[in-house]
Parts: C-alpha cells; sequence; structure tokens
C-alpha cells in the first residue's frame, strides 16, 4: 500500500508541482529516497550530505520522526507523512 | 497596580462580560495586560484590530516601515489615507479610533540583539509577526531568555503555521528549527507572494491565542503546531516537544545571550557577492539598448505570471528554478544582463551562471521595479 507524502508550497516548485506524492516504501527513509529520485531537485533541498536539512522537519502522521525512529520508522499503510520547512513570512515586505 | 472597568468601558466589553469564560475577571485581566507586537504588517494587522477591540490595556508596535500601496491587499490596519505614512503611526491611529481605551507604545525601529531586551521587558505578552528568520531566532531567544510566552505565526503564499512558544513547559522555535535555512534555499514572501486573506486567518488565530493566555481560558496552542492550508481548507495539528538539548531553551543551554542573527542565519551585512564589472544600473542598461549596434542579451529569471505582468522589451524569460536546465540556450559570447524584480534572484542567477562558465554577465541593480522608476515611468510595478 502507498503512503501519502505531502509536499508543502514552498517545495512544491521542485516535486512537479504536486501537494501530494503516493509512494510504496517500508520505511520513512527509503519513501524519501524513493521521492527524491523521481524529483533529484527536491533531494537538494531536503538533504545535505544525505542528512536531512535541520529546517526540514518530517512527520510521521502528527508526530516528528526525530522523536520516532527517525529515517528507520516502519510506515504502515494508513501513516501520511508530511515534510514541513521552516517559514518566515508575515509581515510580507514588497 | 490593577485598574478597575468604567462604566464607559463596562458598556464597551458588555459582550464579553456576559460569558463565564470573560466575565468581569476576565476583562480586568485584560484591560492589566501588555502585548507586544512585533511587525504591524500582514499579521500584524489583524493582530493590532482584535487585541485592541478585546481591550488589551497595553499594545507595543515595533515596525519601521511605511506603508506601500502593496500592502493594502492583506495589511487591513491601514488604508489608502495612511500610504506613505510609518506603519506604527498608521497603525496607532486606527487603534485609537477603534478603541481609546488601548494606551498605544511605539517602536520605529528594527528590533536588533542591543534592543531587544529593553523592548520585550516591560510586556507579558510576546508576538512575532515578522517576515524574515533572523527576526524570528532574535524574537524567540529574547522571549526565551526574558521568560515570557511568544505567539509564533508564519505564512507563504496560501500556507500558514501558528504555535505558542517559551513557555517554560513547551518548546520554543529553536526546538522546531534548530537552524534557519541558508538564504536562498526557501523563497521569501516578496519572492513568493502571499494569499492576502492568510494573514487575517493566521493573525486571528495569534490574537485568540494571546488573549486565552491572559485570561486563563481554554487549552493553548502550547506544544502543537497547527498548520492551515487556505486552497484545501484544510487545518491540521502536529505534536512539538520541548527538545533537552535546545540550544536556548533545553537543560544546558549553549545561548545564553543574544547572538548576532544575521551572521546566525548566514546572511552577509550588505554584499550580493558581485564586483562593480558585474553591475548595471537601469539608466545604465537603458543608454546601451538605445544605441545602436549589438544588444545584450537580457534574461529575465522572474515567474511566468510575474512576466506576464510586466517584462522588457527584447528580453528572454527563464525562471531561475529551471535556469540550469537552459544553459545550452543562453549566449556565450554576448554580453548577458539579468533581471527580477528587485535584483536578488538575478544575483543569484548570476552566482549560477558564473559556475557554469558564462563570464560576460550584469545584474541589473534594483530590477525591473528601478528601470520602471528611473527609465520608463509607464509600466506597472509590483
Ligand atoms: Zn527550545
Amino acid at each position: 500500500m502507498a503512503t501519502r507524502i505531502s509536499i508543502p508550497t514552498a517545495l512544491r516548485q521542485y516535486a512537479g508541482n504536486n501537494s501530494s506524492v503516493s509512494i510504496e516504501a517500508p520505511t520513512v527513509g527509503a519513501a524519501l529516497k524513493t521521492l527524491t529520485a523521481q524529483y533529484p531537485d527536491l533531494g537538494k533541498h531536503l538533504f545535505a550530505d544525505d542528512k536531512l536539512r535541520s529546517f526540514v522537519n518530517v512527520y510521521v502522521n502528527d508526530d516528528d520522526i526525530r522523536y520516532l525512529d527517525g529515517e528507520t520508522t516502519p510506515l504502515t499503510e494508513r501513516d501520511e507523512i508530511s515534510i514541513i520547512p521552516a517559514i518566515a513570512g508575515g509581515n510580507a515586505k514588497d | 497596580m490593577d485598574s478597575q472597568l468604567s462604566n464607559d468601558e463596562i458598556r464597551r466589553y458588555s459582550r464579553h462580560l456576559i460569558m463565564p469564560e470573560v466575565g468581569l475577571q476576565g476583562q480586568q485581566k485584560l484591560k492589566n495586560a501588555s502585548v507586544l507586537l512585533i511587525g504591524a504588517g500582514g499579521l500584524g494587522s489583524p493582530l493590532g484590530l482584535y487585541l485592541a477591540a478585546a481591550g488589551i490595556g497595553k499594545l507595543g508596535l515595533v515596525d519601521f516601515d511605511v506603508v506601500d500601496e502593496s500592502n493594502l491587499q492583506r495589511q487591513i490596519i491601514h488604508g489608502t489615507s495612511t500610504l506613505g505614512q510609518p506603519k506604527h503611526a498608521s497603525a496607532k491611529a486606527r487603534i485609537h479610533d477603534l478603541n481609546p481605551f488601548v494606551e498605544v507604545e511605539t517602536y520605529n525601529t528594527a528590533l536588533s540583539s542591543d534592543n531587544a531586551l529593553d523592548i520585550l521587558r516591560p510586556y507579558d505578552i510576546v508576538i512575532d509577526g515578522t517576515d524574515n528568520f533572523p527576526t524570528r531566532y532574535l524574537v524567540n531567544d529574547a522571549c526565551v531568555l526574558l521568560n515570557k510566552p511568544n505567539v509564533y505565526g508564519s505564512i507563504f503564499r496560501f500556507e500558514g503555521q501558528a504555535s505558542v512558544f517559551a513557555v517554560k513547559e513547551g518548546p520554543c522555535y529553536r526546538c522546531l528549527y534548530p537552524e534557519p535555512p541558508p538564504p536562498g534555499l526557501v523563497p521569501s514572501c516578496a519572492e513568493g507572494g502571499v494569499f492576502g486573506v492568510l494573514p487575517g486567518i493566521i493573525g486571528t488565530i495569534q490574537a485568540t491565542e494571546a488573549i486565552k493566555l491572559i485570561i486563563g481560558a481554554g487549552a493553548p496552542l502550547i506544544g502543537r503546531l497547527l498548520l492551515f492550508d487556505a486552497l484545501d481548507m484544510r487545518f491540521r495539528e502536529l505534536k512539538l516537544r520541548k527538545n533537552p538539548n535546545c540550544p536556548v531553551c533545553g537543560s544546558h543551554p549553549t545561548v545564553t545571550k543574544l547572538i548576532d542573527y544575521q551572521q546566525f542565519c548566514g546572511i552577509a551585512p550588505t554584499s550580493d557577492g558581485l564586483t562593480d564589472e558585474e553591475r548595471i544600473t537601469p539608466r545604465q542598461l537603458a543608454g546601451v539598448m538605445g544605441a545602436p549596434g549589438t544588444h545584450p542579451f537580457l534574461l529575465d529569471v522572474r515567474e511566468p505570471h510575474e512576466w506576464e505582468i510586466v517584462h522588457l522589451n527584447e528580453a528572454t524569460l527563464v525562471p531561475l528554478n529551471t535556469l540550469a536546465g537552459h544553459f545550452d540556450e543562453l549566449p556565450r559570447e554576448q554580453e548577458i544582463v539579468v533581471y527580477c524584480k528587485g535584483g536578488t534572484r538575478s544575483a543569484k542567477a548570476i552566482d549560477l551562471l558564473k559556475n557554469a562558465g558564462f563570464h560576460r554577465i550584469k545584474n541589473l541593480e534594483g530590477g525591473i521595479t528601478r528601470w520602471a522608476t528611473d527609465v520608463d515611468p509607464s509600466l506597472p510595478t509590483y
């Protein structure tokens, strides 16, 4: 069964403008690997030296994978992965 | 030092007073509370209005920007009649019109490591409505050091986030994101645009949380990150945890005073890394384009929808994020002048082009916006 990965607005341009991508994978790490193999530009934004960048958080359902088993966190068919990068906007100067 | 509500105030706040969750006690708490708004822009607009309407005793406004026409698509605390005025003054006047019982203190300055602690100290609650990472980290760290709740909100295009940080029992912004993205990796609002209603929704959520904290009602957004997507019209909630190793709020903090946040966020003070030979002003370019002979190749690195609004004659559109795939289509011997809206994306493009072996490249200083001001005022600016 495929797991849904939701792509944040700021990174959609690197993922074929998709708001979500469904991927079949046993773990979070494997799912992200498949995703970034499909969209190499997205990979550059998510990973640096094969490590998740520190301004990008990955959640399985409502839990941060840092507090689960990181990239080895297993996936079941009902899980949803969310990629949540830091965004700074508020005052939006022109 | 609690001051009592006057008869006028009792009439004004009657719809609060007859609700048991607020009541006379809650309303008095609001009157005795002080809230600092960092930024009187998109998020600061609904924040200022609703907090004033609710009867917060004292509001502080930190902003050094002026009201511009392009703000009014979302910054509803300002108006056409206050165009060109400092935002803190425009907001203060509107707040006093809405509720003269609110004391407003304004700070016409950029929040910095030198002034942040002094500005934040007198307030009960701080609300972060800024638009850049250095100020976000500065506000976070200052709130942790002063032990003040930081009501956080952030927006991008159709998407927003909100939470309450930096109270003893909950996580702070650095627990969530220990380090900021390097410049250029995440697009800013100026580049990405923002749906005008979005700051209204996120700012109103921040105002709700501030009021709840003051009156002690309900379940605050502590340890929870609220996500909102206006296109899908979906609210979601993620769990946030206090990171025991957090550099600022953890058990062995390494950040014990305010630092240089520009440097922390990898932002060099002014330089875009270009040499003088790699710059051209709109007036200089207009001279070259108006002369006979070979004209430089004009490369527009903005997005297609920006191109539709306005572009330069003879230009070719290749959006910055697709540039790497189009090097073959660019002339290697002809001079290339790169432009965007304001000159930032084109400077990044020049970096890419230099790395790809192009050497006759110039950045149009100030972008098409300055071209419209200095060369062709008939063009629209956005
Ligand atoms: Zn923390």
